[in-house]
Formats: structure tokens, sequence, C-alpha cells
């Protein structure tokens, strides 16, 4: 039973994280750090990173384990394990850069609360073997990673005029303080979300076109 | 107010430094679940009890670790406590409200992953508070929740009604409706020095 629902390793396999189910702008998982610590560049890199780790370790753990883990407790199971690579990383942070530790603050440790974590882990981890979960969570780390890209260079952009601490629009440039705020990060969020779906109807209406057409030529 | 009052680390919890609407915990169930006032309403007290054990329990479990100097274990303590807390909730309502179990359906589980519970129990431990100032903290999280995603449930009720054009309607919508409601709240920010 359990070897039917092994998947092969595609390149699909991995770019399925970057794009169509891109944890964040497409499941909307692992909204919570994606919304707190994206002020600027920087940190939304060090939480992208610092996520993508965890997702990693955590998910491959689980598809070494999937046999060995019984099924009614697979859940705590699965959080003891992502709770152990968190605190990993929490101390690797704190000690390779107390600044940005002390920039994303409590939120290294909320990585523990990242649903997109346990999805994976529960979704496709305890059904694959562990190279198809490593490169399919390395996928899903870049997606996510990626996504905290957009938001942090808009709203640090925006809000400060800056980019990797970088003036980037000169002395005239009144920043939007408002970026910066809780208010910014589901403003840019909420935009992006729209950009995409803007993309998505206007590849459906040209398909539908297509479709169309050829089904006018067939009569 | 004295920063260290139990009236103002209430009113910083539930108002000020708002969960969702500040602080950025718990959105998941903030977009997921706020379809109805209602069934918003139900969640939001589900979640508030939680993060009532969970804190207490939580406070318990650290000057237990204090005291051992087990410090690097506290996480998964803590992970392990919300997870049966959660366990707990789901089987109350279960037997005594079934159709209220079916209305919350998978983010009853999800509790458990919900970063707002979790951050209670962090952020106390970091303000390193009092047993009794932890108590109020979580009550305060907890009201706080509850205002959020009533106020989003009822703006939501409202936008059914309203002519949204389609590539904006559900999440993107919420996330924009979320922005104006995390705009007001920051009207409250002068009440008493922002602690975030």
């Amino acid at each position: 039973m359990a070897a039917n629902t092994e998947k092969p390793i595609t390149l699909d396999t991995f770019l399925i994280g970057l794009w169509r189910e891109n944890p964040v702008f497409v499941m909307l998982l692992g909204m919570c750090p994606v919304l707190a610590v994206t002020n600027s560049v920087v940190n939304a890199l060090a939480m992208g990173l610092a996520t993508t780790f965890v997702l990693l370790c955590s998910t491959a753990l689980v598809a070494l384990l999937r046999r060995h883990i019984p099924k009614e407790v697979r859940i705590a199971s699965y959080i003891v394990i992502i709770a152990t690579f968190v605190t990993v990383v929490d101390y690797l942070i704190h000690a390779i850069s107390l600044e940005i530790y002390q920039a994303l603050g409590a939120f290294i440790q909320l990585i523990v609360a990242n649903c997109m974590i346990l999805g994976r882990a529960e979704a496709f981890a305890s059904r694959n073997r562990v190279s198809t979960t490593v490169v399919n969570s390395l996928g899903m780390g870049i997606g996510f990673t990626i996504a905290l890209l957009c938001l942090g260079s808009v709203r640090e952009l925006l809000g400060a005029g800056t980019l990797l601490g970088i003036p980037v629009f000169g002395e005239g440039f009144e920043p939007w303080i408002i970026m910066l705020l809780p208010p910014g990060g589901f403003f840019v969020l909420g935009a992006w979300l729209l950009l995409f779906a803007w993309v998505k109807e206007r590849q459906l209406k040209q398909k539908t076109a297509d479709a169309g057409e050829a089904g006018v030529h067939a009569r | 107010m004295h920063a260290d009052s139990l009236t103002y680390i209430f009113l910083n919890a539930a108002i000020i430094n708002n969960f969702v609407l500040a602080l950025f915990l718990g959105i998941c169930p903030l977009l997921g679940v706020s379809g109805k006032i209602s069934t918003a309403f139900s969640m939001g007290l589900a979640t508030a009890f939680v993060m009532l054990i969970s804190s207490v329990s939580a406070w318990l479990i650290n000057e237990f670790l204090l005291y051992f100097n087990l410090e690097f274990l506290r996480l998964i303590a803590y992970i392990a406590v919300i997870a049966s807390a959660v366990q707990l909730v789901e089987m109350t309502i279960k037997k005594f409200s079934p159709p209220l179990y079916r209305a919350l359906g998978i983010f009853l589980p999800l509790i458990t992953t919900n970063c707002a519970i979790l951050g209670v129990a962090l952020f106390q431990t970091n303000y390193e508070y009092s047993f009794s100032q932890s108590l109020v903290y979580s009550l305060g999280a907890g009201a706080g929740f509850i205002i959020a995603i009533v106020l989003m449930a009822g703006l939501r009720e409202k936008l059914e009604l309203a002519d949204v054009p389609a590539i904006a309607r559900g999440a993107a919508m919420s996330l924009m409706l979320a922005g104006i409601l995390s705009l007001a709240f920051m009207g409250f920010a002068g009440l008493g020095g922002s602690t975030a």
C-alpha cells in the first residue's frame, strides 16, 4: 500500500514548490512569519533560510522514520521532530548574528507553529522516499524564501527607500512608514495576491479564447 | 499606567499590541474561519481557552525547566502541552456540541499550529512575567484574538453583499480588510508605548 503512493523524482517534484503549489502565494500556508518579519530584505532572507533548513531536515527525518512512526501519534511525533530542529536553528542564529536574532525575536521559535512544515510532513514526507522528499522540500523552501523576498523587498523599498540597506531613491524620497508597520504587511501581500490572480485570469481567458476558436473551426 | 500593572498588561495584549493585527500571530484562522460571526466567535473562544490553559501550564513548566537548567527543552515542552490542551478542547466540543465541531472542522486540530498560542507562551517567558501577570496576559491575548476574528467576520458578512471584482474575491480581499482593521488598531498605539 505504502509503496504505491511513492512518487519518482522528476523535475516537477522540485519545481512544484516554486510556483504551482507555492506555499505562500497559492496554498496560503505559514502566513504569520511571512507578514511579521518581512519589513526588510535581510530579515526576510534570514527567516526564509531558517525555515528552509527546518523544513528540509524535519521532512527528511520524517521520511526516514515513516515506517516506524505509529499512525495514531504521528502528528505529535512530527511536532517533536520539528521542534528539535527549530531549537537547533534558534541556537545557530544566536551564535552567527546577534543582530538578526534580535530582529527576528520570538519568530524563530515560532517556526514550530508554521503550518507549512507540518503540512509537508503529513502530506508528502510520510508517503515518500527520503530522496524524493528532500528534493520536494528544497523546492518548497526556496518557494517560501522567494515569497518572503517578494514581500520584504517591496516593503523595504517603499517603507525605507532602501534595498539591503542601500538607499535607492536618493534624498528627495519620502518613505512610506506605513509599509514597515503591520498594515503594510497585509496590504503588500494582498497586492501580490491580486497581481497573481490577475495574471492567472488573463491566462485562463487566453486559453478559453483559443479553445473557443478551435471549437469554431471544428464545427 | 504603570507598565507592570495588571490592567496595563491586559489592555496591551488585547488592544494596543493585538496579537492578530499588530503582531501577526494566528493569521491562518483569521483568514480561514472568519466567514460567519457565530463560527468566528466559537473559534475565538476555543482558542482563548487553549491559550489560557497552555499559558498557565507553560509558566509552571518554565519554572521546572529553569530549576533543572533544561532551557533547551522549553520549545518542545511547550508545544507538547499545547497539543494536549487542543486535544482536550476538541474532545469537549465534540461531546457537547457536534454541530459546532463540524463547523470548525479542520481548524480545530490546527489550533495546535496556531502561532498565537505558542506566541503567548513564549512572550510571557521572554518578559519574565509572574504567575498572575502571565494569567492576565493570556486572558488579554485571548480577548484580543476574539475581538479581531469577530470584527473580521462582521466585515466579511457585509462584504458578501458587495460587488467585488472577481480577481479580488477570497484571500486578497480578506488581506486588504485585515490591513484596514490593522490600521484602525494602530490608533490605540499611543495608549502606552509599544512593547512588541
